[in-house]
């Protein structure tokens, strides 16, 4: 126990961030407590105005909190100004110094912190060799891509070897190709340095590929953290669910609940068992997230679990969509990925049609 | 150009061939649109610069004006003086102290707005956008009212019987008003006033484009606030110092309404001693070479200050 608390990178304890007074104040952040490990790269999810780029800007040092501690390896560095945190940012616009050249930008931390040239000089080529810009090295910022001034921003970055890396929204000017090409770049940085990474986006889909964990948060709130895998399987509140792909949300009766095992009855009548978290019984009428994809079309009435009226299908390459009215009015998203030799399914709209769901597809929503 | 460029192309000359006649025919017209000012330059400018320069290699008439009698008195008469009796030729101290006086207080002028005129300029181009437009308003204010009524207003201020020696007797500061006009230190406060916006605003727009952005950054590298100030703001916003600096520096050194109020007959600078020379003085041709020597003076001032600034910044960096 005492071994893992030594390796938290990063604690952030209790933050309250409000900014203005009076009438016009804005609660940014709201008793937001997180723990982030060694190693880790975490990512704040949320959109925009949810309090994660605040955040960040917290920890960086940019601006202060109204309540609350932050810890950098145990150590309280709440009233450290931003030049005195073993941090470093790479900033959303990238910030680079305009007047400086590839070379002079990376080393820009490195002579701040008065290393000696030639520590400096080893350290610049060893930066640029990682983001691979060695040839760019005496170039004008001016006179290098976009995608060259994303790797240059996390180069200078890392050159000082901050023990945490933040990076708010680094990839959100980039196009569509070079945004996934260097969402793999930034996870390889992240294994290969072995620095804690802080990755603000936005973009729930860039969030699942690249964190070991994520916190989502609305509103100044921290609603969830925790793996990709958690938070898309077992979403604890509607936002989390909403937020991150697709969902369909239906309510149900809770019949009973035992040994992390819940049965509940689904709108059309019928029974189904679902795992619950540790600790959670829940009861009464219940908020209930089913994802397309773990739910299916199926032939047999008897293993139908949801019935309705086909309205609307879809075709996106990898997979169907089927929209499917329930008899409750609702409407119900089926996702089923294509085979080679899949047919139109447009001559089955209007037909009733059944559902059936895989095993556990029904998670409890807290709220 | 050919006359017959436009039919040529037509019948299909090489790319290049056209490209160079598209651009040969848009650089005719630059030339155009720059006409009006270069017309009003030669008439304006170099014209009486041309019959300035002419004159001062005459000799002094009578009266006035020039006699066609090629001498280089107007030039010696600079810096040095002829004994009446003798003829002997020595420095001028009067024209030296003069000369030294205009050098000193321009820089003092320069340095002190720039040192009053950064922080100024700082603190507006960090204001919300609205309250931008405000600021710069209130500081181009003055600029409403006539120079010689403002530079007299200032008189008010500060002769003895003025609102401020008024106010200092008053509180017991003093017991007797304090000589403040007719001295250099007048020429200099009125000089401040009259220049201030015109190093604000240069470094005002080149600070309006600075991206406050890179200052996060420096801090973020470990930079303090006196050395982000030094190697990222500084060097960015050079331009608008530099353009700042001349804009201050080359009128103060030619200045003549300011020092010929506030600094009386006693306290005078080179325009003054210029604008002597053509009127009580009766001494067109030293009145001219002085006019050639303060340009020659100004222009090896503005060589040297733009050497250095450049080569610092790139020292810097």
């Amino acid at each position: 126990m005492k071994q893992q608390r030594s390796e938290i990178a990063i604690r952030i304890e209790d933050i309250t961030k409000i900014y203005g007074e009076g009438r016009g104040k804005v609660i940014a952040l709201q008793d937001v407590s997180i723990d982030i490990p060694e190693n880790e790269f975490f990512t704040l999810l949320g959109p925009s105005g949810c309090g994660k780029t605040t955040l960040l800007r917290l920890i960086a040092g940019f601006e202060h909190p109204t309540k609350g501690k932050i810890h950098l390896y145990g150590k309280d560095i709440t009233a450290y100004p931003p030049y005195k945190r073993k941090v470093n940012t790479v900033f959303q616009n990238y910030a680079l110094f305009p007047h400086m050249t590839v070379a002079e930008n990376i080393a820009f931390g490195l002579e701040m912190l008065g290393k000696p040239k030639k520590e400096t000089d080893e350290t610049v080529n060893e930066m640029l060799t990682l983001v691979k810009m060695e040839d760019l090295k005496n170039r004008q910022i001016s006179q290098i891509s976009g995608g060259q001034q994303q790797r240059v921003a996390l180069a200078r970055a890392l050159a000082p070897k901050p023990r945490v890396l933040l990076l708010d929204e680094p990839l959100s000017a980039l196009d569509q190709k070079l945004r996934k090409e260097m969402q793999i770049e930034l996870k390889r940085l992240q294994s290969e340095t072995g620095i804690t990474f802080v990755f603000v986006t936005h973009d729930q889909e860039e969030a699942l590929t690249m964190s070991n964990r994520i916190a989502v948060l609305n509103s100044g709130k921290v609603l969830q953290i925790g793996t990709p895998r958690e938070i898309y399987k077992q979403p604890s509140e509607r936002f989390v669910a909403d937020f991150i792909g697709e969902t369909n949300f239906l309510k149900a009766e809770i019949l009973g609940c035992a040994n992390g095992v819940a049965s509940l009855t689904l709108p059309s009548g019928k029974t189904v068992e679902t795992n619950v978290q540790k600790g959670f019984s829940p009861e009464g009428t219940v908020n209930i997230v089913i994802r397309p994809e773990h739910a299916t079309v199926v032939e047999d009435p008897a293993e139908s679990l949801l019935q309705g009226r086909l309205i609307n299908a879809v075709y996106f390459g990898t997979d169907m969509r089927y929209h499917i009215e329930l008899e409750s009015g609702e409407t119900f998203t089926v996702r089923i990925q294509n085979n080679p030799d899949d047919k139109t399914s447009t001559q089955f709209l209007g037909t009733e049609v059944c559902i059936g769901l895989h095993k556990n597809a029904v998670q409890i929503l807290k709220d | 150009m050919r006359p017959d460029n436009t039919t040529n192309h037509e019948v299909g000359l090489p790319i290049s061939e056209v490209i160079k006649t598209a651009s040969k025919k848009q650089e005719q017209r630059r030339w155009l649109l720059l006409s009006p000012a270069l017309i009003l330059l030669l008439l304006a400018a170099s014209g009486p610069l041309l019959i300035v320069l002419v004159y001062s290699f005459l000799t002094p008439g009578d009266y006035s004006g020039v006699i066609w009698e090629l001498s280089l008195d107007g030039w010696i008469q600079v810096i040095w003086q002829r004994d009446i009796f003798t003829g002997s030729i020595a420095l001028s101290d009067a024209h030296l102290r003069i000369l030294l006086r205009s050098i000193k207080l321009s820089f003092l002028t320069t340095i002190l707005t720039l040192i009053m005129g950064f922080p100024t300029a700082y603190f507006i181009a960090t204001r919300s956008k609205k309250r931008r437009s405000l600021w710069l308003f209130l500081i181009t204010i003055p600029f409403w009212t006539n120079l010689l009524i403002r530079t007299f207003a200032i008189m008010e201020v500060v002769r003895n019987e003025g609102i401020l020696n008024a106010l200092l007797l008053a509180l017991n500061v003093i017991d007797q008003p304090i000589q403040i006009l007719y001295t250099d230190f007048a020429i200099l406060a009125g000089m401040l006033y009259v220049f201030l916006p015109l190093m604000v605003l240069p470094i005002y727009s080149s600070m309006e484009r600075f991206d406050f952005n890179l200052v996060e950054a420096g801090y973020d590298l470990y930079a303090t606030r006196w050395r982000t100030m030094r190697r990222i703001i500084l060097p960015i916003i050079r331009p608008g110092i530099v353009a700042g600096s001349i804009l201050v520096f080359v009128p103060s050194l030619g200045a003549y309404v300011t020092p010929r109020i506030l600094g009386g007959g006693k306290s005078m600078m080179l325009g003054n001693l210029i604008e002597l020379q053509f009127g009580q003085g009766n001494n067109w041709p030293l009145g001219a070479s002085l006019s050639f020597f303060l340009l020659a003076l100004t222009m090896i001032f503005l060589l040297l200050y733009v050497r250095l600034t450049s080569k610092s910044a790139k020292s810097h960096v």
